[in-house]
């Protein structure tokens, strides 16, 4: 059987793709943000995931106003890079796993999420980013990846409670499918930042620290954070920290803190990442 | 009249709700054609006759020439698409980030390098309006 062994939460800010695909990893202001994310390569290198699923939002690149899925899954052999308008990331295109994500529709439907299949999707920075972080520039990613994409653009966003529900069901998901598969599972997007208005440049350390705190041991408090407070003190962008639940919903009740990192600012985000491992193995 | 929506106190925020989704969506169409290089050479040769092919307000049209962001997000832009708007006029994101805040971008970009613009009075209308 199929199996989710970790998590992985991250930031996707484009900066930072922007950073490594322009080779300034090294300068003052990159060089403590690639850094962070050492020991984290170090770390996926040994687990060595079968399979990745990584939960993201489309930036209005493959999707548009036109159609706006609250969830869905790429079951595509294959997501070519999108072009955000300054070219296509030079990254491998990324591959999927149709079988399992198909799977995963089977399994989630008949769990009352009505996910959205996508069979020809691109995919841009809010996926591939996090790839490099964890990955750096292979020739080819390690491993098959399933995009999972939430709506965190149009408002009301799903409930930290349905997203994390959700990540239990993909959990379900995996574990009846017949093939033995060691899965980690991507959370991305956040942390605290606000991108438009007179209010832009929002950052709120504390509230990050407790979100990435209550990650590890108490999940169900982070769950409970109604959409205005993450508005409210995360910035109305920080509120894509729901998608991070999806992953933890995923995991097991008891999971072990591996890593963190935190770093103030990359571009205008306050950028997060922490690495969990379920504590039973 | 709308229903005054729990948000609505947040101070220099519009929040991409699907009002504003439904207000602003010639307005976010257009920004998302500009992703294609042939219509931005278009619009950059005769804005306003680009602008016109599309059924927006006039009111977003102006907020467009006048290249005023807040306004377009008022007008239910989505700064996901107003951002390409940005990339057509070869501005980087965060200075039209300094620009919704009224900052230069060398202001803006030493406030967050400070840590980012704290939670502390930015929570709540009321404590824009004490601080005039």
């Amino acid at each position: 059987m199929a199996r989710i062994v970790a998590g992985v939460a991250t930031s996707h800010i484009p900066a930072v793709g922007a950073a490594w695909d322009n080779k300034k990893t090294a300068e003052p202001y990159w060089q403590p943000v690639f850094q962070g994310f050492e020991p984290s390569k170090e770390w996926i290198a040994k687990v060595k995931p079968d399979v990745c699923i990584v939960v993201y939002n489309d930036h209005m690149s493959a999707f548009s106003l036109e159609i706006v899925p609250t969830f869905a899954i790429g079951c595509a052999a294959e997501f070519p890079i999108a072009d955000e308008g300054w070219g296509p990331r030079k990254v491998p295109a990324v591959k999927g796993h149709p079988e399992l994500a198909s799977h995963i529709v089977a399994s989630t439907v008949l769990d009352e999420f009505d996910i959205t299949i996508v069979n020809k999707m691109e995919v841009d920075h809010g996926l591939t980013v996090p790839l490099t972080l964890m990955f750096g520039q292979p020739e080819e990613w390690p491993c098959p990846v399933i995009p999972i994409a939430v709506n965190v653009v149009v408002y009301p966003v799903p409930t930290g409670h349905r997203c994390y529900m959700l990540g239990k069901a993909i959990r379900e998901a995996v574990e009846s499918f017949d093939q033995d598969l060691r899965i980690v599972i991507f959370g991305t997007g956040g942390m605290s930042h606000q991108l438009q208005g007179p209010r832009a440049g929002l950052i709120n350390r504390e509230f990050d620290t407790r979100f990435l705190d209550n990650l590890t041991r108490d999940p169900a408090a982070n769950v409970r954070i109604p959409h205005l407070e993450y508005l409210r003190e995360a910035g109305s962008e920080g509120i894509e920290m729901v998608m991070w639940l999806i992953m933890r919903g995923a995991l097991d009740d008891d999971v072990r803190e591996r890593y963190r990192f935190y770093h103030v600012p990359a571009s205008n985000t306050a950028l997060g990442h922490i690495i969990l491992e379920n504590a039973r193995v | 009249m709308p229903l005054p929506k729990e948000y609505d106190d947040l101070p220099g925020t519009t929040v991409f709700d699907a009002d504003k989704a439904r207000e602003g969506y010639h307005l976010n169409m257009f920004c998302m054609s500009l992703m294609k290089p042939e219509n931005r050479a278009s619009f950059k040769a005769d804005e306003r006759a680009y602008l016109d092919k599309w059924p927006m307000t006039e009111a977003q049209k102006q907020a467009v020439l006048k290249r005023d962001w807040n306004e377009m997000l008022y007008l239910g832009g989505n700064i996901y698409f107003t951002a390409k708007l940005a990339a057509t006029d070869g501005l980087s994101f965060q200075q039209i980030a300094a620009m919704m805040t009224g900052k230069t971008q060398p202001e803006y970009a030493e406030m967050m390098i400070k840590g980012g613009r704290p939670v502390a009075g930015n929570r709540s209308k009321s404590e824009w309006k004490n601080n005039g």
